[in-house]
């Protein structure tokens, strides 16, 4: 019987977006590397190196979307700090990668970085231990953004606090940590961040091997990602989440204690877009504090409510659109680019108030094609 | 049992049967009174009623027995000598008190089966919830329900597409998966048509079989044919206690309410 197939066969079967979206992945994990690797530079088809890595950085966005969707969509918590989560991910990674340069930095120390060694530093901080390894900084990576969702969401969620304040403290959080590593006697290289990168578990990080390997980790990630996030909102518990995001009173009346709920999603989020971070920091070579801006944080929001809140692949297909949009107005007409941001805002809230995924469904359902593509809970969306 | 809060009231006489016991009970909101030293007590498996006029606390009662308020004085006592003011609103919905809402709460973006099978009794912790499977046992409950509350027709529905009487009728399915031992039910009947009040009627008596169950009422055809206990709540606390017939001829009720 269906209701005995693994879950994933189960997925594939009955929710067209999911089949799509994986079926996009996959594409992508095997077209981009065979358009870099066995298709000739001459050839219109060939993707050169910085396409792959391109790409592979979309992913990461695409990853981080995806949790925060299951924040937002699903828990109804409108997050403007989900960026922390992401940059300490990232950090975490960076420390790792940091560690690997050893003696091949300016200043040739054989155990502090650089900037270590610039402001003057004996010896290495003892929150530096263990990133050495790879196996830590990767435990790390989903560790401490989780721990602080944990905090966090322990103290929120315990003394109920909701809605817009919710979301200001978010945005202070955010904040508060982008303050914190901006200080140069932080620990973390100040302003300028973590670079100048040499290597991942021995490869060279400018190889071009390596950057296919990031990629399709990355891609990986997000498919692995959106299992999971798709496991957890077809639960019994994805159910009770999106109950409490609809009626709080009425699931605590049944006997549910809501702020645990909330905790689990919260920090499942947290540890997603912890990876997405450190997937992101070896591509783009670098991180430092401004990853922590508020700006980054509401422009996240701005990926999930372009795609389609409370759908999943609707999060990663905005954090794309947005992304690539974002790289081709940089580079042609940088200084209207927030414009434009600020533009596409607007217009999504007054014109697809569901998505570009929610517009498709609109334009499905006008084509007479079956009713019932949508997603669990957020059909009566006001 | 062995409560050390509990010693320290003065003895008074709990009857054996009564499974909700309200003892001296105030609250105020910003100096209103709301609640003014209100003492009553549910037996096992009674149906009551409580009237008053708007403002008399009978919703502030409600609040205050599932937890979501906290008296400024007194104690609520359940079943075996529980206190529930001193704990929280899941615990006190666990220890078996199911409560209507008075605006009919369900969960909109939910199926009604769906809705029947988040209130399904049991299985309240987060990571049984993240790998839990309906059990055929579970869902053969969720579909008598269905049948109990006349809505096998709309499984499949969202809840917000539901009438409003039809959601006043899921909640009270929901109550029923939830299986508590003590009902509380705000105003069951509002804004529904006469049969369905009647339906309402026959089901809250079924129901009162195997539960206890208090409803609070502004229909006095309603409350009439319940044909059971009325209690009448005025300023907070109790004024009146007694069958429909006594309470209607009871001078000073009339005066505050059913002469208006």
């Amino acid at each position: 019987m269906l209701k005995y197939k693994p879950f994933i066969f189960r997925l594939l079967e009955t929710d067209r977006g999911s089949k799509y979206f994986v079926a996009i992945l996959l594409a992508l994990m095997v077209l981009v590397p065979v358009c870099n690797l066995a298709v000739p530079e001459s050839s219109a088809f060939h993707m050169p190196v910085y396409g792959v890595t391109l790409i592979g950085k979309y992913l990461t966005y695409a990853l981080l979307a995806i949790s925060l969707d299951l924040v937002w969509g699903y828990l109804g918590i409108l997050s403007l700090g989900h960026g922390a989560f992401f940059g300490l991910g990232g950090y975490a990674m960076g420390m790792y990668l940091m560690r690997q340069i050893g003696d091949r930095g300016v200043y040739g120390h054989p155990v502090l970085p650089d900037f270590m060694v610039f402001l003057d530093y004996k010896e290495l901080p003892w929150f530096w231990y263990g990133f050495d390894q790879f196996w830590f900084a990767a435990l790390m990576v989903v560790l401490v953004p989780g721990l602080l969702a944990f905090v966090f969401g322990w103290l929120a969620f315990r003394s109920r606090v909701t809605g817009v304040y919710l979301s200001i403290i978010t945005q202070a959080l955010t904040y508060a940590l982008m303050l914190a590593f901006f200080r140069n006697n932080f620990g973390f290289g100040g302003n300028n961040g973590l670079t100048d990168f040499k290597d991942i578990l021995g490869f060279d990080l400018r190889s071009d091997g390596t950057r296919i390997a990031l990629f399709v980790c990355s891609a990986l990630a997000v498919m692995l990602g959106y299992f999971a996030c798709r496991f957890i909102v077809q639960s019994r518990l994805g159910s009770l989440v999106m109950a409490i995001r609809d009626s709080e009173g009425r699931v605590r009346a049944l006997g549910y204690r809501d702020e645990y709920y909330k905790l689990f999603v919260f920090v499942v989020a947290a540890m997603l877009a912890g990876v997405a971070g450190a997937l992101y920091v070896p591509q783009v070579g670098i991180i430092n504090p401004g990853e922590f801006s508020p700006i980054n944080s509401i422009e996240m929001v701005i990926w999930v409510a372009m795609g389609g809140r409370g759908t999943l692949y609707g999060a990663a297909l905005g954090a794309v659109v947005v992304n690539f949009a974002k790289t081709y107005f940089t580079a042609v007409a940088p200084e209207v680019w927030l414009f434009i941001l600020g533009g596409l805002f607007v217009g999504v809230t007054l014109f697809l108030p569901r998505g570009i995924v929610g517009a498709i469904q609109k334009i499905r359902g006008m084509l007479g094609a079956s009713r019932n593509t949508g997603l669990p809970g957020m059909a009566a969306k006001k | 049992m062995s409560n050390p809060n509990v010693t320290e009231y003065p003895a008074i006489h709990v009857p054996d049967k009564s499974i909700l016991y309200l003892d001296g009970v105030s609250v105020s909101f910003d100096g209103f009174k709301a609640i003014n030293n209100l003492s009553l007590y549910i037996n096992k498996n009674e149906l009551r009623c409580i009237i008053g006029p708007n403002g008399a606390g009978k919703t502030t009662m409600m609040d205050i027995i599932t937890g979501k308020t906290r008296p400024d004085e007194g104690r609520v006592i359940f079943g075996d000598m529980t206190d529930l003011t001193s704990i929280s609103e899941a615990e006190i919905a666990n220890l078996g008190i199911g409560r209507k809402f008075q605006k009919p709460t369900v969960f909109e973006n939910h199926t009604v089966y769906d809705n029947l099978k988040l209130a399904l009794e049991g299985h309240r912790k987060v990571f049984e919830n993240l790998f839990f499977r309906l059990s055929g046992q579970d869902d053969e409950r969720i579909n008598n329900v269905l049948e109990t509350v006349a809505l096998q027709e709309y499984v499949r529905r969202d809840a917000g597409e539901l009438s409003h009487g039809q959601k006043q009728w899921l909640e009270i399915g929901m109550l029923l998966v939830q299986n508590p031992k003590l009902l509380l039910v705000d105003e069951p009947v509002a804004g529904m048509t006469r049969q369905e009040t009647e339906h309402t009627s026959e089901l809250l008596t079924r129901l009162a079989e195997r539960h206890s169950v208090v409803v609070v009422e502004h229909d006095m055809e309603f409350v009439r044919s319940l044909a059971t206990r009325v209690t009448v709540l005025h300023q907070g606390s109790v004024l009146a206690e007694g069958s429909m017939e006594s309470i209607q001829s009871n001078p000073k009720v009339v005066e505050v309410y059913l002469g208006e």
